[in-house]
């Protein structure tokens, strides 16, 4: 097994299966740190972590931050509000004078799409994407799948229905390269107003939730994004969840031992029923636990990766010291 | 060292534990991934057969201890740590194949004190083969062997490898050689 043999993670698109069965391996090992009395370890000692939040998160910038910690990377968030980013600074002079303090690796979170590919080109760091635009959040899609792999022992062969609004959804964007990838069937299901035009390349899509739902291994829903409603995507939040809100009656249609995920902020009674948001079926406080773990699988994989340039001998008796 | 002559060093070496530590209730046999799990397993078997208590078992993954994870590549594949047990106030024995430079057991120790305060700490090889770098030695050793830094001893055990055996290697050609497959490399004496 070769590990992750890239410098970045900008998104789940250009990995091969093997790349992600790595991380979730890599994930699935580090969660355990995290029941530890103590819950960290030295194993990222003296690298530095930028974390670059452009948009507000809650789960993701705590996940990181969190994982950083139990590896004990040093780290520092700067959010927009506060920053010179207020003062008129673009994307590429804030990435390069943060860079002049010699960080390992950025993490970023930005409003556009293809921001962390823009500045994979010009740093010299590792980038990792949390969500640009409306394109990846490949670390979501990475903790999404290690909640159904622990659940359900493999990815290959499961039914998932992603539902809600696809449209300005980078999770389900990620979620439907990584599941393909990995064999799983994937259903997409929205209003037509919030499915994009060619997303059915990807994945079928069907306009009705109890079509998606029926037979179902995994539920995710996705956030309607309230901010981003602007257009007059539907008539009321009312009529959204008639249509499309999960209700118990329709999770009954999915196989019975289903897992609800959704990536968190939740709109309670909007696309999801509290009863199912906190019902026996539901893993999002799982996803939680498991973004952590695959956030600090990403660090360790990627900041190995930066001291590629060992010379031979040093290779040699590093190797050697593995049966000391 | 062939596979019974293995197995009479880990009997011998179960009860020089049981000696040390009559109190089996109070002992956990901690194995270094990978080859030291099944070891310690082996051992707390004898020690129950001899003493009719059998100490609990942990695995300890110390990779994310090393001082040299970013020299290495590619990176090494996580296991993950599991001790069953909580480690205070007892006496854990930590159970290793190899003991050479010692840095493995540093961050062995690191990482056990992180889980708790046990009473004691003790150290079993198999095989202690010298060239140590840091004040480190072994409590329980199976058998002392006098080696050459580019030698390399193999400790092979059925259940990770399907044989039990212990190997004494030359490494054939430059140093570099290290980075090849073991077939590359030459047995001397077994």
């Amino acid at each position: 097994m070769n590990g992750y043999p890239h410098r970045h993670l900008l998104g789940i698109e250009p990995l091969a299966a093997a790349d992600i069965e790595s991380i979730l391996d890599a994930a699935e090992s580090l969660r355990e740190v995290l029941d530890r009395p103590i819950k960290k370890v030295p194993a990222l000692r003296g690298k530095t972590v930028v974390n670059l939040f452009y948009e507000s998160s809650t789960r993701t910038r705590a996940s990181f931050e969190v994982a950083e910690k139990v590896l004990s990377a040093d780290s520092l968030t700067i959010t927009t509000a506060g920053s010179s980013v207020q003062k008129g600074e673009t994307l590429l002079d804030t990435a390069k004078n943060l860079e002049a303090m010699n960080p390992d690796m950025i993490v970023v979170r930005h409003s556009a799409s293809g921001a962390p590919h823009f500045l994979a080109r010009h740093c010299r760091s590792a980038i990792v994407n949390a969500g640009d635009g409306a394109h990846e959040h490949p670390t979501q899609a990475l903790l999404d799948a290690l909640t159904l792999r622990q659940r359900k022992k493999k990815l290959r062969g499961l039914r998932v229905a992603i539902v809600g609004d696809i449209l300005h959804s980078r999770v389900a964007r990620s979620n439907v390269w990584l599941l393909s990838k990995m064999g799983a069937e994937v259903v997409l299901c929205g209003p037509p107003t919030l499915v994009p035009p060619g997303i059915e390349t990807l994945a079928p899509v069907t306009y009705s939730v109890d079509e998606a739902v029926e037979g179902a291994d995994a539920v995710m829903m996705l956030r309607i994004q309230l901010e981003r409603m602007t257009g007059g995507y539907f008539p009321s939040v009312r009529e959204y969840h008639t249509r499309f809100g999960l209700t118990e009656e329709r999770v009954r249609r999915a196989k019975k031992d289903v897992l609800i995920l959704h990536p968190g902020p939740m709109n309670r009674g909007v696309e999801i029923a509290s009863e199912v948001a906190d019902g026996p079926y539901s893993v999002i406080l799982d996803q939680v636990t498991n973004g952590v773990a695959v956030r600090m699988a990403i660090l360790y994989l990627l900041l190995g990766e930066t001291a590629r340039e060992v010379e031979p001998e040093t290779a040699g008796r590093a190797r050697k010291r593995g049966q000391s | 060292m062939d596979g019974d002559r293995l197995a009479r060093t880990l009997a011998r070496m179960a009860h020089e534990i049981l000696e040390r530590n009559p109190d089996m209730a109070r002992v956990a046999l901690v194995g270094v991934r990978t080859r030291g799990v099944p070891l310690a397993r082996r051992l707390a078997r004898s020690i129950k057969a001899a003493a009719g208590v059998e100490p609990a078992v942990g695995a300890l993954d110390i990779t994310l201890y090393r001082d040299d994870l970013t020299t290495i590549a590619p990176h090494p594949v996580l296991k993950g740590t599991d001790i069953p047990v909580s480690i205070d106030g007892r006496t854990v024995v930590l159970v290793d194949d190899v003991l050479y430079t010692g840095r493995t057991v540093r961050a062995a120790l690191d990482e056990l004190i992180d889980f708790g305060r046990p009473a004691r700490i003790q150290l079993a090889v198999v095989v202690d083969r010298g060239h140590r770098e840091l004040p480190i030695r072994a409590d329980f050793v199976g058998r002392t062997v006098t080696t050459a830094r580019q030698e390399v001893v193999q400790v092979l055990v059925r259940e990770e490898d399907g044989e039990d055996r212990v190997l004494l290697l030359e490494r054939v050609g430059p140093r570099r050689g290290a980075n090849r497959a073991p077939a590359a490399r030459k047995r001397v004496r077994s």
